[in-house]
């Protein structure tokens, strides 16, 4: 009985606990956002989208249940269900081993990655992050770049033409573009000086968001010079991650008007719904990275921490667990605002030309990423903290 | 001979484009604030809301019989639609009325009459080409079945679609 009060014990418990509690998060919100994304396209294209499997009558077996707002929200568990019970059918003409494997890598690398997201605080004195590793953003590249994989594997072991184009557009669109999302973090990493997410959000606690430096109440000289490093990394980046995640006006290798689907044309059933999954979770890991890096995290001004510091004194009557919360809250929060902005841009801009991908990808965000490398380090040599 | 698409000259911010994709994102913006808030109206909830009242007069939908205002069917089964038919929908079994019928000299009439409404494809030839303005598209558009058998629709359905229609009919006519 002594053996489970023991420190090992305390960190398997609660890394299976944390486990279990981000992957069902996740995973429930890649439905929802399915599902937003469904309603918002509509929305912006004056239509209004799936608006009838709706809680509690459609279960029941009522029908006249449609309503602008509230229906349709059953509509995720319909679309899993449907996948769930669709014919499984293995084309004769793939390569079995690789058709098989494929999907699990896709979002099996994007779930690992999930690992180090710091998404909350601290909850009753432990920190809200399953793997407290020191080399968080370069963890997150490695996983998220092995997804790839699992296009690339989809698309050559289909043995039919689309999906290899497919399969081949996504190798060479991620080579063009990791380039770039890593490079136009280093900045960050020179100002900070640290890999660790959780104290990088740390540190934006305490001097305010980079993206938003005047969170913490003050600003001065320096940080507005760092301001437009950091705003350049920020645009290059978030627009690496719309490549890096296949999303429009990036989705080359899933081209649903030329390549009738790309990668995934010879999927079905719940092998398509595993890289449809992958594909969504891969957007969140990429929003929480955007969130942690610029946006400050898990923190919002004026909110205490998990240990009930910080923020307004007035609010530290109430018990730090609940601030616990209301942090993973935010942090959910940022990412799901970051969702919505993901799905506007895939439905405003219409998709690039592979030349012309390639040229954004090797002649402009290399080149902007590495110059914006050269002014920070001199910036920060200039100024040192 | 070839021929140059002259490519439009681009201002340096419209060169910039990040520009031109917020000039994008506050359209769409807008539409989805216009769509929130109720301002577009282009929406109709079909299965309950049903556009029947604004059909057009000449609006081609199923094709159904229709009887006079006498209860007696029009059609002489004279074949002509079955042969005219694109898709070949139409089937007719024609019967011959008996000897001691009052109404003998119209000679034939539909013992069968199927439309394989699976093929059917509103053409409305059928209609045009009848001589005894017995077959009618009507404006019934939502045929619906759970199997190919009851897509066809024989001759009890087509009456019942069709209903009465009032007007001179030549056969009838015992002075002709």
């Amino acid at each position: 009985m002594d053996a489970l009060y023991s420190i090992d014990w305390y960190l398997i418990l609660t890394s299976l606990a944390k486990t279990v509690v981000v992957l069902g998060i996740v995973l429930f919100m890649v439905s929802y956002t399915v599902y937003a994304e469904r309603r918002v396209s509509a929305l912006i294209q004056d239509r209004l989208g799936p608006n009838r499997v709706g809680f509690p009558l459609t279960l029941i077996g009522a029908k006249k249940d449609f309503s602008p707002i509230l229906g349709g929200l059953g509509q995720p568990i319909a679309d899993a269900v449907k996948l769930l019970l669709k014919e499984d059918f293995t084309p004769a003409h793939v390569n079995k081993f690789y058709y098989w494997i494929a999907p699990a890598l896709g979002i099996g690398s994007v779930i690992v990655s999930l690992a180090v997201i710091p998404f909350g605080s601290s909850f009753l004195g432990d920190k809200m992050v399953i793997a407290n590793v020191n080399i968080g953003p370069l963890f997150i590249f490695a996983f998220s770049s092995l997804g790839v994989y699992g296009i690339v594997l989809a698309g050559w072991s289909s043995n039919s033409k689309y999906p290899f184009l497919g399969g081949i557009r996504s190798s060479s669109q991620m080579i063009s573009y990791e380039l770039a999302l890593g490079l136009s973090v280093i900045p960050l990493f020179i100002i900070l000086g640290t890999l660790n997410l959780s104290d990088i959000v740390d540190y934006q606690v305490r001097n305010g968001w980079l993206l938003i430096p005047f969170t913490n109440g003050h600003l001065d000289f320096r940080k507005i010079l760092l301001w437009g490093p950091i705003a350049i990394s920020f645009v290059v980046f978030t627009i690496s991650m719309f490549a890096e995640t296949n999303r429009l006006p990036f989705d080359m290798p899933e081209c649903e008007t030329e390549l009738v689907g790309g990668y995934h044309t010879e999927y079905s059933s719940m092998k398509f719904a595993l890289f449809f999954l992958g594909e969504y979770a891969a957007m969140i890991a990429g929003s929480s990275l955007i969130v942690t890096l610029f946006l400050g995290g898990w923190h919002c001004p004026f909110i205490p921490d998990g240990t009930g510091a910080g923020g307004w004194e007035a609010l530290h009557v109430i018990p730090a667990w609940i601030w616990g919360l209301v942090n993973i809250g935010v942090f959910f929060g940022k990412v799901g605002l970051l969702l919505l902005f993901f799905i506007w841009v895939r439905w405003t801009l219409p998709r690039f030309r592979y030349d012309q991908l390639m040229r954004l990808g090797w002649i402009f965000f290399f080149e902007i990423a590495l110059v914006n490398v050269f002014i920070t380090a001199f910036i920060v040599a200039l100024l040192p903290n | 001979m070839a021929y140059t698409v002259p490519r439009p000259k681009l201002t340096f911010w419209e060169k910039l484009y990040l520009p031109q994709v917020v000039g994008g994102l506050v359209i769409t913006w807008g539409h989805l604030v216009k769509m929130l808030s109720g301002k577009t109206k282009v929406i109709m909830q079909y299965p309950e809301e049903k556009w029947d009242a604004s059909m057009p007069p000449y609006y081609r939908g199923a094709p159904a019989l229709v009887k006079d205002e006498k209860g007696r069917e029009r059609c002489v089964a004279c074949q002509l639609c079955e042969f005219i038919c694109p898709p070949r929908a139409i089937r007719i079994l024609p019967g011959e009325l008996p000897a001691d019928s009052k109404w003998v000299k119209v000679e034939k009439f539909p013992r069968e009459f199927d439309i394989d409404m699976t093929r059917c494809i509103y053409c409305g030839m059928c209609e045009e080409v009848c001589p005894e303005q017995a077959i009618f598209l009507r404006k019934d558009y939502a045929i619906t079945g759970f199997s190919r058998d009851q897509m066809v629709h024989d001759k009890t359905k087509l009456y019942e679609i069709g209903g009465t229609l009032e007007g001179l009919v030549f056969k009838w006519n015992p002075l002709k």
